[in-house]
């Protein structure tokens, strides 16, 4: 039995929490590309209109006049859909990363979650291309009050610049108001013995309710939510193979250069232990109902469930 | 326009030209043509219009420059150090291994506010910094350095929109027209035409001038400075290479060095170096 879920939008947190900031901090501005009522950065722009600049459906001038501002002093946020800011690739790693501006880009509509608009807009690669940028820290919060926590730690942030990724549908709440963002640090929802879930966005909700379905068939799951995915927390996902030798990893993302790359990694390089990487294969989305996607795709609640049990069961020799 | 002595600046930009010769010729490599093209602008700049000071290099009030050029980094880079952010003899160690001097125009050089080299970016992030400017109602300047070839980016079109939409009048342009890009003439590779024209009518103000001269170079920035509510883009119609006969309007040397000594040799006497 599946219990009621609260469910909260991501983006309208960060709209909310970006116009809260902007009462107190007078240095914040915010850029869009003719999409601020769908990442909700309308909301900071209705209230600070000098403060907000629509450019228009031209994110490469977008990026290049936020690392303008960004030098001359002020505390930029970035936003557009998240496929669409990959258009500027090489503005974010010249103008932005190599210049080391701490400009803050916060996406939106990431994912197949995305849902009608198609795979045109559904973009599965942003977190592996984003990561590859020196300088540039990645992270996917989990739900409304984590976004609102890190939009707070980022308009205090100078040293470097962040790609934030948000979604269009509501996810579950999982953290309560008192919940504190620490970058590089994971938070462990649910702990486990005989194998670890590492996850992030709404692949944690689906971990949980995993974990309790494999409860019933003994099988005793650890669940990580691993928001901050660069940096990553290194000291958990060794951890978690030292305590529970075999680990999953779970995403809204493509299985090549996301987060099941980057756990891989630290295992191979750490503590050698089976890994298995649940996510989209090398594929592009499709139109339909957002969480329908996930079913169709076979990177649904029962789908973890299925490969969770037989990874847990598979010998390794 | 202002009284100025024209033997003091020609003799800056011989020193500037010199050095671009110097550099790339050390290096065996960079980009003197677009760099020797775009030195009388850059001449009168940092010895006349700008207001900067190598001894506060992060002065709140300072006028911003923009090299989008970032190929341009040996005129840069020369003038800088001319004009005293760093020592001269720093600039021997340009694209070397050992030396901060990247190939491209770094920030991490005092008086380079911005990184570049990819082309089509140092426009919007002369926006960025004119925005800024506006709003912490500033008088100062924002000069962006184009070159024709990177008219060619969209970037730089979407740049120009948005610079007409917020009324960037204390944005400075200045296009180094000089007509060359790496695979050859402009007009072969890619027509821009009447480049200004075009600009002109994305809202901005159009001052087409001689960018070799630098009496012109003068007058033009003073009437931009004087815009009221638009952005002005200077076309500098100028000659890649201008100083050395072998160089001139040769697109060879948009990326390549003095061959040999003979060349080395010929570059220095015919810029008055020696």
């Amino acid at each position: 039995m599946e219990k009621l879920e609260k469910l909260e939008s991501l983006r309208e947190a960060y709209g909310e929490e970006l116009s809260i900031l902007g009462e107190k901090n007078k240095n914040i501005v915010v850029l869009d590309a003719d999409l601020s009522t769908s990442t909700k950065t309308d909301l900071f722009g209705k209230k600070f209109p000098d403060r907000f600049f629509n450019m228009g459906i031209a994110e490469q001038s977008m990026v290049s006049a936020a690392a303008g501002l960004s030098l001359a002093g002020k505390t930029v946020f970035s936003s557009t859909f998240a496929v669409f800011l990959s258009n500027t690739y090489n503005v974010i790693r010249q103008s932005i990363c190599y210049n080391n501006v701490p400009v803050n880009f916060v996406v939106t509509h990431s994912g197949i979650s995305l849902g009608e608009d198609g795979p045109t807009h559904q973009i599965l690669e942003d977190v592996g291309i984003m990561s590859g940028l020196p300088n540039m820290k990645v992270i996917v919060p989990v739900d409304a009050a984590e976004t609102r926590r890190v939009i707070d730690y980022l308009s205090k942030k100078k040293d470097s610049p962040y790609y934030v990724r948000l979604t269009r549908e509501k996810f579950p709440v999982l953290n309560d108001s008192n919940y504190d963002f620490h970058e590089g640090k994971s938070v462990t929802f649910r702990d486990g013995k005989d194998i670890t879930i590492i996850a992030y966005g709404i692949m944690v909700s689906f971990a949980l309710k995993a974990a309790e379905i494999l409860k019933n068939k003994n099988i005793d799951v650890r669940v990580i939510n691993m928001s901050s995915i660069k940096p990553i927390d290194r000291d958990a996902i060794i951890k978690a193979a030292k305590e529970t030798g075999k680990i999953v990893t779970a995403e809204e993302h493509s299985v090549y250069n996301g987060l099941g790359s980057r756990v891989s990694e630290i295992v191979a390089e750490n503590y050698p232990v089976p890994v298995k990487r649940f996510g989209m294969p090398d594929i592009f989305g499709k139109s339909g109902k957002g969480m329908l996607l996930f079913d169709y795709f076979h990177i649904g609640v029962n789908d973890m469930v299925k490969a969770t049990e037989e990874f847990y069961k598979e010998e390794f020799k | 326009m202002e009284e100025y002595n024209p033997n003091y600046l020609a003799g800056i930009a011989k020193e500037i030209r010199k050095k671009i010769i110097e550099m790339t010729y050390t290096a065996k490599s960079g980009h003197p043509g677009g760099s020797l093209s775009i030195t009388d602008v850059l001449t009168v700049l940092y010895f006349k219009e700008m207001n900067v000071d190598p001894l506060k290099p992060q002065d709140e009030n300072r006028d911003i420059l923009i090299m989008s050029k970032g190929h341009a980094s040996p005129a840069l880079y020369a003038t800088l150090a001319v004009r005293g952010y760093f020592p001269q003899n720093i600039l021997n160690g340009f694209r070397s291994i050992d030396s901060d001097l990247e190939g491209h125009v770094h920030r991490g050089i005092k008086g380079v506010e911005s990184s570049t080299g990819s082309l089509g970016q140092g426009l919007g992030v002369a926006i960025g910094f004119a925005i800024a400017s506006k709003l912490d109602k500033k008088d100062n300047k924002i000069y962006a350095i184009l070159g024709d070839g990177e008219m060619e980016e969209g970037n730089i079109w979407e740049s120009l929109m948005a610079a007409n939409k917020y009324h960037l009048n204390n944005l400075i342009a200045i296009l180094d027209r000089n007509r060359i890009q790496l695979d050859g003439f402009t007009e072969n590779i890619m027509p821009l035409d009447d480049i200004g024209e075009k600009v002109k009518t994305f809202g901005w103000d159009i001052i087409n001038i001689d960018g070799n001269d630098m009496g012109e170079v003068i007058s033009a920035i003073e009437k931009a400075k004087k815009s009221k509510n638009k952005p002005t883009m200077i076309v500098a119609n100028t000659i890649k290479g201008k100083g050395v006969s072998y160089m001139e309007n040769n697109p060879k040397y948009h990326g390549a060095p003095p061959k040999n000594e003979e060349e080395y040799n010929q570059a220095l006497r015919e810029i008055g170096g020696i």
